[in-house]
């Protein structure tokens, strides 16, 4: 059975694993969980572990924040595109403004939430990808 | 070119800060507007149906809006469907009422918007529109509306060299329209200055990129096209009326810069009715912030890919210009009821179809067009509309 779910994806975020889905027909991926191929329309589809890696494609810092994030506020949401080539919406953290640029290396981490109310997912962020930075 | 359904009144509620007043009350002012322009129709006995856009019943408590706004409009017994497709319901809805006329279930329909926001605070309107993006993954890791429409303009800014000042150009000529229209929200001149100099809301965008929380409705009579001079000497005819989806999410999308349920939508229409964006004479598209208006000049097919900042820059989508665009003053002056976004396009599309535009009147509009979208852009649709003979 392949679960594919969002409870399932967030629970391999608290295990410190990113999973994407894969087609087993296309080969088509997803950096977030479905039941059906957008691209063949399979039902066959499983979870595939994603390295955590890639390059910032846009970026934003929020001053007016979503009310669940008022105590992070300004906070950097960015779209990152993962190296296997799929794309996630993630705050950015642990860089300063001045060094933003689309472009930069990341690589991701997870934080647990506070509180038990529903959903209480682990989040993922991105951070800057330290070694792919000396290597540029 | 084949006329799906006719327009044979319209009506608008002033938009703004309307203290004191609930959805029911605002909705039904528009409704007075539509029923008094239409001597001819009996509204008791002439309407079959009702539909109705809304976004959110966060905002008052309030569900089940259909009966509700029914009742309020002096309407009993007949078939009420809500309809919620955020920022499109509106405009959804119209959909649905022109498939109902279509389809010959009904002759006349009512189709309508509301939303009132105002009451409540900035933090909980943020919280309530951005429920129209996709929860694990877009609302859990922070986003709001205007974060998404920001990350579209920070792309847009890299791979095309669309500037801050282009985009201040849209709230300026948006401003400037407004204050021909008494109905609008805003009625303030602004500077590309202001623009630049005000509130950061999420960078790039500040708070005059912004469209405005606002009270409004918005409502259309629709008949079968052989009945319209029934009503009205001067029917305005539905020639296209598409509708078309993309991810809930931007991430899955293929492009940060281009809204493809826009583009799909545009194509569609533009087939249906026979024309192409030379024959549109007037727009109203959906300016939440400004990029979006610039990447719908672009989606619709007004200019080339990557030259909507160029466009609003040479002045061509002012009143005047090669196609005005929001001369209704858009959602980033006249306001953004999201619930009655949909329909008040129509509704100045055929103010000026008719001649009725006063101030802010386009020469001899014939064509005009709408183009709503839904949150940040899972949902478009677009509708041509064709002043009657
Ligand atoms: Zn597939």
């Amino acid at each position: 059975m392949n679960n594919i779910s969002v409870e399932q994806f967030y629970s391999f975020c608290a295990q410190g694993k990113l999973m994407g889905v894969k087609c087993e027909e296309c080969k088509a991926l997803y950096s977030v969980p479905k039941p059906f191929c957008l691209k063949c329309n399979s039902k066959n589809l499983s979870w595939v572990q994603l390295k955590g890696v890639g390059k910032l494609a846009s970026y934003t810092i929020v001053y007016v924040p979503h009310p669940s994030f008022q105590n992070e506020a300004p906070y950097i949401l960015g779209v990152v595109e993962l190296e296997e080539g799929v794309k996630l919406l993630s705050r950015i953290k642990n860089v300063k403004l001045e060094e933003l640029k689309i472009g930069m290396p990341l690589k991701i981490d997870f934080e647990k939430t506070e509180g038990n109310a529903w959903p209480n997912w682990v989040r993922y962020y991105f951070k800057p990808n330290l070694t792919e930075n000396n290597i540029l | 070119m084949k006329v799906l359904a006719s327009i044979v009144s319209a009506g608008l509620s002033k938009f703004g800060k309307l203290d004191g007043l609930y959805a029911r009350e605002i909705f039904a002012e528009a409704a007075k507007e539509a029923f008094d322009n239409c001597p001819n129709l009996n509204p008791r006995k002439d309407i079959e149906a009702l539909f109705i856009g809304q976004m959110s019943e966060a905002y008052e408590r309030q569900g089940h809006i259909g009966p509700l706004m029914l009742n309020w409009s002096g309407l009993d017994d007949i078939p009420a469907f809500r309809v919620e497709s955020a920022c499109a319901s509106s405009s959804v809805a119209l959909r649905v009422g022109v498939m109902a006329i279509m389809s010959n279930m009904h002759d006349i329909v009512m189709v309508g918007g509301v939303e009132k926001m105002t009451h409540l605070p900035t933090s909980s309107n943020m919280e309530i529109l951005a429920s129209a993006a996709d929860f694990p993954f877009e609302q859990w890791n922070g986003a709001t509306f205007p974060s998404l429409f920001a990350l579209m303009a920070t792309a847009h800014m890299h791979e095309y060299g669309t500037t801050e000042e282009q985009m201040a150009l849209v709230a300026v000529k948006n401003h400037e329209n407004a204050l021909l229209n008494h109905k609008a929200h805003m009625q303030k001149k602004i500077s590309v200055e202001d623009v630049l100099s005000s509130k950061v809301v999420s960078w790039p965008l500040k708070l005059y990129d912004c469209s405005l929380i606002s009270d409004g409705a918005s409502c259309v009579i629709l008949t079968k096209p052989e009945l319209a001079k029934k009503f009205t000497d001067t029917p305005v005819n539905i020639i296209a009326s598409t509708q078309a989806q993309d991810s809930l999410n931007i991430f899955e999308r293929e492009s940060l810069t281009t809204l493809k349920s826009i583009k799909l939508a545009a194509k569609e229409a533009f087939k249906a009715s026979g024309l192409t964006p030379k024959d549109v004479d007037i727009a109203e598209v959906h300016d939440c912030f400004t990029i979006a208006e610039i990447i719908a000049y672009e989606d619709l097919g007004f200019c080339n890919k990557g030259f909507g900042g160029k466009f609003i820059e040479e002045g061509e989508t002012k009143i005047g210009g090669e196609i005005p665009v929001n001369t209704s003053g858009g959602l980033k002056a006249k306001g953004h009821p999201v619930g009655a976004t949909g329909i008040a396009q129509i509704y100045e599309v055929y103010l000026q179809l008719i001649g009725e535009a006063e101030k802010r009147q386009v020469n001899n509009a014939e064509i005009g067009l709408t183009c709503n979208i839904g949150g940040s852009g899972a949902t478009a649709t677009v509708n041509i509309l064709k002043r009657g003979d």
